[in-house]
């Protein structure tokens, strides 16, 4: 019996993890219709510069991710002006194939840099036990986790529903063309957009790389990982991906705790597969013509 | 004063030549009707002088530069406004945050003064009470409203109307008409393409009629409703008579 809670526990604040890792692909998805492929990647790459500015350079986890936030919103924002805004307008396939090549350019480039070794952000916290009976224990990592991600979702969906900056966003992405007749320059909207995605993509870096090991091939593993978070929360809904989120990490405790460890993963994916069936527009989503 | 001169405009896709030569002149203030059949290109124009479609030929020059080549974006700065055939107004945000879209884009207000305009706007085309309703909740009558309202607040200084009134009952017809009477007064300059003829005699000074690409005839509205050329093109009169 305390196994199983144990398992639900776990389940959901492993569950807020995944939501931060989802919200970015989610949000980008929701404003420009554009698959980002390259969002694992962006993560990892993200984890590489935090790692770096931790140990090497300033010595503090906070300062750390602030910077390596600065460093991502500036390559995300050329990234989309230079590369993905050129082609955005010739349909999706294009910058689908734009992020593709991010994507392989990135993960080559930090084994070229870092090396394929595995690495990981040291963090005090995950050999903490916040809560530690005979039966139940909780994780301090895991909890921190949880914490962040909600926050994370939370606060971006602040943004995009109550700020002006926000409405420009939702305005853009509900009728494109109206939006620039009216003077919003809808491309740098989506350049703010891909920022906006990649500064939760950087944040959820630093809570990977302190929870698990990373390597720079480890990307494609949380793309799937942002895949099944979105398409059970919905495509394009925020609140979603948290639902998502945590109900991709019960699938998957529950089925270890029923099935044994091996099953975990492909639960995750057997459970994202019968949504797409059921429910193809995931579980917030509104249904599209 | 000509605020827009249009001269030669053509457009073809394919072998299709959906306009020939277009040639008209907007003054400032002037509300200018456009009519014709179904396919003669009325909102393919209107598409054009937004900035949708690139003209194969003919230019467009307002208020004396030629911006045949801007872009959407360009021209919303510049001052147009447009509403659509379909309105489309932004539907995950409410009536009033549509309208502060206009405002504070449009129009460069900061955030404060796009508020205040916008609630004024709301009142002005009889929206205020359903400000918090998300646009894509509205009815018809009421997104052609918002859309209107939308194009006010980007402060333009022309507005180009695709069939605002089609749909409408005679007394919310009225009610646009007023609200175009009050713009005129402000200063606005519009092109109108409407198929309910009343709107065109009360509410144009001038009419122009679109067929097979051509403006075929030009002039004040009870003229041209009466004209030869439009009975023509209505009844579909043989061209070699």
């Amino acid at each position: 019996m305390y196994i199983i809670i144990q398992s639900v526990i776990t389940g959901i604040l492993l569950g807020g993890l995944y939501a931060v890792i989802g919200v970015g692909m989610s949000l980008v998805f929701g404003i420009m219709r554009l698959t980002n492929i390259a969002h694992g990647d962006l993560m990892i790459l993200a984890s590489y510069f935090t790692m770096l500015f931790a140990m090497e350079i300033v010595g503090n986890v906070f300062l750390a991710l602030l910077i390596t936030i600065v460093l991502m919103l500036i390559l995300s924002f050329l990234i989309q002006t230079f590369l993905v805004n050129r082609v955005i307008d010739k349909g999706p396939e294009p910058s689908l194939l734009v992020m593709f090549g991010v994507s392989i350019i990135i993960r080559n480039a930090l084994i070229l840099i870092f090396g394929a070794n595995n690495r990981t952000i040291p963090n005090p916290l995950s050999t903490t036990n916040i809560l530690n009976s005979p039966n139940i224990s909780i994780s301090g990592g895991y909890l921190v986790n949880f914490i962040v991600g909600v926050a994370v979702v939370l606060v971006l969906m602040f943004i995009i529903q109550k700020t002006y900056f926000g409405m420009s966003i939702r305005a853009t992405a509900s009728n494109r063309m109206g939006a620039e007749l009216l003077g919003v320059n809808t491309k740098r909207i989506f350049a703010y957009t891909l920022c906006l995605a990649v500064a939760t993509a950087s944040i959820a870096g630093l809570l990977i790389g302190q929870t698990f090991v990373f390597y720079p091939s480890t990307g494609p593993q949380y793309l799937i990982t942002a895949f099944g978070v979105v398409v059970i929360g919905g495509m394009g809904s925020l609140g979603g991906t948290l639902v998502g989120g945590i109900l991709l990490g019960l699938v998957q405790l529950l089925s270890a705790h029923f099935f044994g460890t091996g099953w975990q993963t492909i639960a995750g994916y057997v459970f994202m597969l019968v949504i797409l069936t059921i429910r193809p527009q995931g579980i917030f989503a509104k249904a599209r013509r | 004063m000509a605020i827009l001169s249009v001269s030669g405009l053509a457009i073809s896709f394919g072998s299709n030549h959906v306009l020939k030569s277009v040639n008209f002149e907007l003054n400032e203030t002037e509300v200018l009707g456009v009519i014709g059949p179904n396919g003669a290109g009325k909102t393919v124009m209107l598409n054009i002088l937004t900035g949708l479609l690139k003209p194969t030929a003919g230019s467009i020059v307002y208020m004396g530069a030629d911006i045949t080549g801007k872009s959407l974006y360009d021209r919303g700065r510049m001052g147009f406004g447009r509403t659509f055939q379909i309105p489309r107004p932004f539907e995950k945000l409410t009536a009033y945050e549509n309208v502060m879209v206009g405002g504070i884009f449009g129009d460069g207000l900061s955030e404060k003064a796009a508020g205040s305009k916008a609630s004024e706007i709301l009142e002005l085309i009889g929206l205020y009470p359903k400000a918090g309703v998300f646009a894509g909740k509205l009815g018809l009558l009421d997104r052609k409203r918002l859309e209107i309202g939308v194009a006010l607040a980007s402060n333009p200084k022309i507005l180009l109307f695709d069939e605002v009134a089609g749909g409408l009952t005679e007394s919310e017809v009225v009610e646009i008409l007023n609200i175009v009477l009050k713009l005129k007064a402000d200063g606005v300059s519009f092109i109108w393409i409407e198929h309910v003829l009343k709107t065109m005699l009360e509410g144009t000074d001038r009419v122009m009629c679109l067929a097979q690409g051509r403006d075929v005839v030009c002039g004040l509205p009870a003229e041209v409703l009466a004209s030869k050329e439009v009975s023509e093109v209505y009844l579909g009169a043989d061209e070699d008579e």
